[in-house]
């Protein structure tokens, strides 16, 4: 199959699986376990035939319906598209099989597993899909309220008192950001006739509308993607949900509505943003960098800790714009590589690190970081994933966070801006001090711990590894799948 | 340019690397009671790569050095290189590490986490090897790092909230070096493109334009990789991370952390600048008296130590210093001095801390006045840290004499006499610390009952402790004694140092 020809396939199977799993919510455990597998083996292996289907056919687009654009709607594949639709498949199978695993063993003592937590998961993954193939800005908001709402309905589904009120809150900042969103796109639609991105790409010019348009969007996906200060709403949704529900989150969610933001500052409007609004972009980054780590330093709840992290991550994420808006070419470019390094390998170190700190806190059976003392002797495995995972996210070499912040920092001297580059240096002390905290306690050894420690199951082990190991690997062989991302980049295009 | 045996050798870098991640990896995955399994794989590993090492030595000695190379990122590449700079290193690396990893079997008998402790060990060696053979500056960073990362769980292996403390400054002076280390190497990339390791280093071309930024980036690096060469003032961590078990100890000071540190400064001088970029740089100078003033500060705290291993510790912050005093010294004489130490104070100091070691672990003694007549109650331990003692005072014909003789005719050589004097003034110190211990182990009567003693039937301690700490007080012999053999340390210094100069 052609990689146009799968496009379409690539939303409509996890939307049957969806389906299928509220028409299966009354059937047994074993049912449900063999049609997720399935369901997970098979969007891991389409995702993986349109890698290499773009990889060989260049740029693939799908007209739904025979409805050429501006009529119809289009599903497009750039790299970059491609890349995330598997780094979807594997951040999301293996977040799977642990909420399986998990469910599993709720199960057998003799507690219930949340319902309608499939189909919400399979919902999350057609509206993450959805908006990385999207090919013009209305599909990209129908994606991104499907993205809120799933997401949303997942935090819920912690149960406890906690999670209704993140939830909630979670769910107002969706609504208004979408809604911000939606505006921008209704005054773009009114001042061009068309919403798809190529053609809007052509027609834009630089006129107060356009930028006020453009603003709105902007700010609406700032708030979605937790933008300090607008990140309120993220570390109690990202803290209290079930564990594989906040590794989906911080690892893919919120790079959904970051992901719009990028394809409009950088598709469809390069001449319409301005240097200071991208400075401006970039000082709040440099505030979540901060204040986020911050934050995550003096925090006591383990996971509560990995969520304040997301948030401090996601400002590198900002510092781009000003590294690539009105800079020199090779700056620009630089930028762009390392911002979606970032992106890559953030989300396999971040999913890796929430499943290791809920195995953790399965195993000592509270959630504070102090309540870890001694689990180091117990539960090896787990901390060492933790610490792949970390050495991503400090930016220490080898791995995929570590090259993310060489080619940034490589942008920042190439373009004179001295201020960010040490704003990466102090993100990553500050990420070295919260990661390491969470040693300090593992590794003290008290006289009398026998018998504390829950044991938990071994899969566990093998998902946060084998997410942490890829984040590490990813250190030392990012040129393939750098080149492949920013293959056909309009950023991109003064130095390829 | 140098010729590469590409195609047929590419695989032996990788080799000597994998030599220890695979057992890291598998030591990792065993249960804590599969000791002898552990025990086997640990010193087939350390003889594997001992061979590999030294097949390697020989065969770069005739000319051949082995390159591996891969895009890792855009604009740099991953580069392993065995070139004789790289052997020196390594060659230490894998002689001392069999010995450790010995002693340690030893030291570490019944005490819990040895799985842990096992596999960051080889993560450690691993770490060192890439230090040794990273073929720029980038790969060599990714090593560095990872060394730092390795060693975090070894220094806080006991888990106690003293040793957990030690752990937090260890990690805010080298995640901090780290930072600086980074930053210079980001820059030097911006001037130079990504820098590969040359015998005559490679910037010569860019003085005329770059000259300030060029020296920028010198300090930042020295600054980076100082933290680890414990040069002061950024060698604080250093005493504090004493707390750990004696054979950390002993690679942090002889082999891995000190000599990553040190290791880098001669690749950054010689490899990156080229030694006589550095010199019209005017960078020299100033190296030599940072390293001299941290010659002299060193001992100065080391003689008011009253602990065995801190005074040791603050030994080796001022012998360490001895290596960048030799390479700042411009001439082939300091370079053989500087690198023939690398070497030498690996072995001298190893040797030491096995020795206090073996005290605290017989008989209970941590203090230097608790040692009086433990010569007579422990006699070959006490010789060979006799040996050591002797060797870091320079005593000919030791080791430590032959590093000594050549910083000092590199110090005539190079047109700094006053050097000599920072030599006579630390040889004195030396003395002035050492002797003390050396005649109380073997000329004073025991005090008392010692503090903690353990029997182990007619032999002064276990075996397993005591066949390093003899091997490596050998070797300090015969690296000075039979100096002018082949494939000795100062041979093979004399090797590197006429590749590293154009004239």
């Amino acid at each position: 199959m052609s990689a146009q020809s799968l496009l379409p396939w690539m939303l409509m199977v996890p939307l049957s699986w969806a389906t299928l799993m509220v028409l299966l919510a009354q059937q047994r455990d074993a049912i449900t376990r063999v049609v997720n597998v399935v369901g997970a083996l098979v969007l891991v292996g389409l995702s993986v035939a349109l890698y290499a289907g773009v990889a060989q056919e260049g740029l693939a687009v799908h007209a739904l319906g025979g409805w050429s654009a501006p009529l119809g709607i289009a599903l497009r594949a750039d790299g970059l598209a491609a890349t995330l639709v598997v780094l979807t498949a594997v951040v999301s199978s293996a977040c799977g099989l642990y909420a399986m695993t998990s469910e599993r063993a709720a199960r057998t003592n003799g507690k219930s597993a949340p319902r309608y937590f499939w189909p919400l998961f399979w919902l999350l993954i057609t509206a993450l899909n959805g908006i990385w193939l999207a090919g013009d800005l209305f599909n990209l908001y129908v994606g991104l309220e499907l993205l809120g709402l799933s997401a949303v309905g997942l935090v819920a589904l912690g149960g406890s008192e906690a999670s209704l009120s993140s939830a909630l809150r979670y769910l107002m900042a969706a609504l208004l950001g979408s809604l911000a969103y939606l505006l921008g796109v209704a005054l773009m639609y009114a001042a061009y006739g068309t919403l798809a991105l190529p053609e809007l790409a052509e027609l834009i010019t630089r006129e107060p509308m356009t930028q006020l348009a453009i603003a709105l969007m902007t700010v609406g996906l700032c708030l979605k993607t937790a933008l300090f200060p607008l990140h309120g709403w993220l570390p109690p949704a990202h803290g209290v949900a079930l564990t594989p529900v906040s590794a989906m989150l911080s690892a893919l969610v919120v790079k959904g509505s970051f992901y719009i933001l990028f394809r409009l500052w950088f598709e469809v409007a390069p001449d319409v943003v301005t240097p200071l609004a991208a400075q401006g972009l970039g000082i709040l980054g440099a505030g979540a960098v901060l204040w986020g780590g911050w934050q995550a330093l003096r925090e006591s709840s383990l996971k509560m800790l990995v969520a304040h992290s997301t948030v401090a991550q996601l400002g590198y994420l900002f510092i781009f714009f000003p590294l690539a808006v009105g800079t020199g070419a090779t700056a620009a470019a630089l930028a762009t590589q390392g911002m979606l390094l970032h992106v890559v390998a953030h989300a396999l170190a971040k999913s890796a690190m929430f499943l290791a700190s809920g195995t953790l806190i399965a195993s000592v059976g509270r959630g504070g970081v102090a309540d870890l003392a001694g689990v180091g002797r117990h539960m090896p495995m787990s901390l060492f994933a933790f610490g792949l995972a970390g050495v991503s996210l400090m930016g220490l070499p080898p791995s995929g966070g570590f090259n993310a912040k060489w080619l940034l920092l490589q942008s920042a001297l190439a373009s004179g801006q001295w201020f960010w580059l040490l704003v990466l240096l102090g993100g990553g002390l500050l990420t070295a001090g919260y990661v390491f905290r969470v040693f300090r306690e593992s590794f003290l050894e008290s006289p009398d711990d026998a018998g504390q420690f829950t044991k938990t199951p071994r899969a566990y082990d093998l998902f946060a590894l084998t997410l942490a190991a890829m984040s590490v690997a990813l250190g030392l062989a990012s040129r393939a799948p750098l080149r492949f991302m920013t293959n056909g980049l309009a950023v991109m295009a003064g130095v390829q | 340019m140098n010729t590469f045996a590409t195609g047929s050798g590419w695989w032996l870098p990788l080799a000597v690397l994998g030599s220890s991640l695979v057992p890291a990896l598998v030591i990792m995955l065993l249960s804590e009671q599969r000791q002898r399994t552990r025990t086997a794989l640990n010193l087939s590993a350390a003889l594997i790569k001992l061979s590999l090492v030294a097949y390697m030595t020989w065969s770069v000695a005739r000319g051949n050095s082995y390159e591996l190379r891969f895009g890792m990122l855009p604009g740099v590449d991953f580069v392993l290189r065995a070139d004789a700079m790289a052997m020196l290193f390594a060659g230490l690396s894998a002689v001392l590490w069999l010995f450790t990893t010995i002693y340690a079997i030893g030291y570490l008998e019944g005490s819990p986490n040895r799985s842990r402790f096992f596999g960051f060990f080889s993560l450690c060696v691993a770490s060192t090897m890439g230090i040794a053979l990273a073929g720029n500056l980038v790969t060599f960073l990714v090593f560095y790092e990872l060394l730092t990362l390795s060693t975090y769980p070894l220094v806080v292996h006991r888990g106690t909230p003293k040793a957990l403390k030690a752990g937090r400054t260890y990690l805010r002076y080298t995640i901090g070096g780290g930072a600086v280390l980074l930053t210079g190497v980001a820059l030097l990339s911006m001037i130079a493109g990504d820098v590969s390791f040359a015998d005559t280093g490679a910037l010569v071309n860019l003085i005329a334009q770059d000259s300030a930024l060029l020296r920028v980036a010198f300090w930042l690096l020295i600054a980076g990789l100082g933290v680890k060469a414990a040069l002061v003032p950024l060698h604080g961590w250093l005493p504090v991370a004493m707390v750990a078990p004696a054979p950390v100890s002993a690679l942090l000071h002889a082999v891995a952390v000190v000599k990553a540190g040190a290791f880098g400064i001669v690749r950054v001088v010689y490899n990156v600048y080229g030694v006589e970029t550095a010199q019209l740089l005017g960078l020299l100078f100033p190296l030599a008296v940072l390293a001299s003033t941290t010659i002299v500060w060193g001992s100065m705290r080391a003689l008011f130590q009253t602990e065995i291993k801190k005074r040791l510790a603050y030994s080796t912050v001022s012998q360490v210093s001895y290596i960048a005093l030799g390479i700042a010294l411009f001439g082939p004489w300091g370079t053989i001095g500087g690198l023939a130490h690398l070497l030498h104070q690996g072995l001298m100091k190893i040797t030491l801390f096995f020795c206090a070691g073996n005290y605290a672990e017989t008989l209970g003694i941590h203090d230097i006045d608790e040692l009086d007549g433990a010569g007579r109650r422990m006699p070959a331990t006490s010789v060979a840290f006799t040996i050591g003692a002797f060797g870091m005072i320079g005593v000919p014909p030791l080791a430590g004499f032959v590093s000594k003789w050549y910083l000092g005719l590199g110090a005539l050589e190079a047109g700094m006499p006053w050097v000599l004097g920072v030599l006579v003034l630390s040889s004195l110190l030396n003395a002035a610390y050492f002797l003390p211990i050396v005649h109380r182990l073997w000329f004073r009567p025991q005090a008392g009952p010692w503090p903690d003693e353990r029997s182990f039937g007619k032999h002064e301690t276990s075996r397993w402790l005591l066949m390093p700490a003899v091997a490596t007080a050998v070797f300090t012999v015969g690296a000075g004694v039979l100096a002018n053999l082949p494939y000795s340390p100062l041979r093979w210094a004399m090797l590197v140092s006429v590749r590293v100069y154009t004239q």
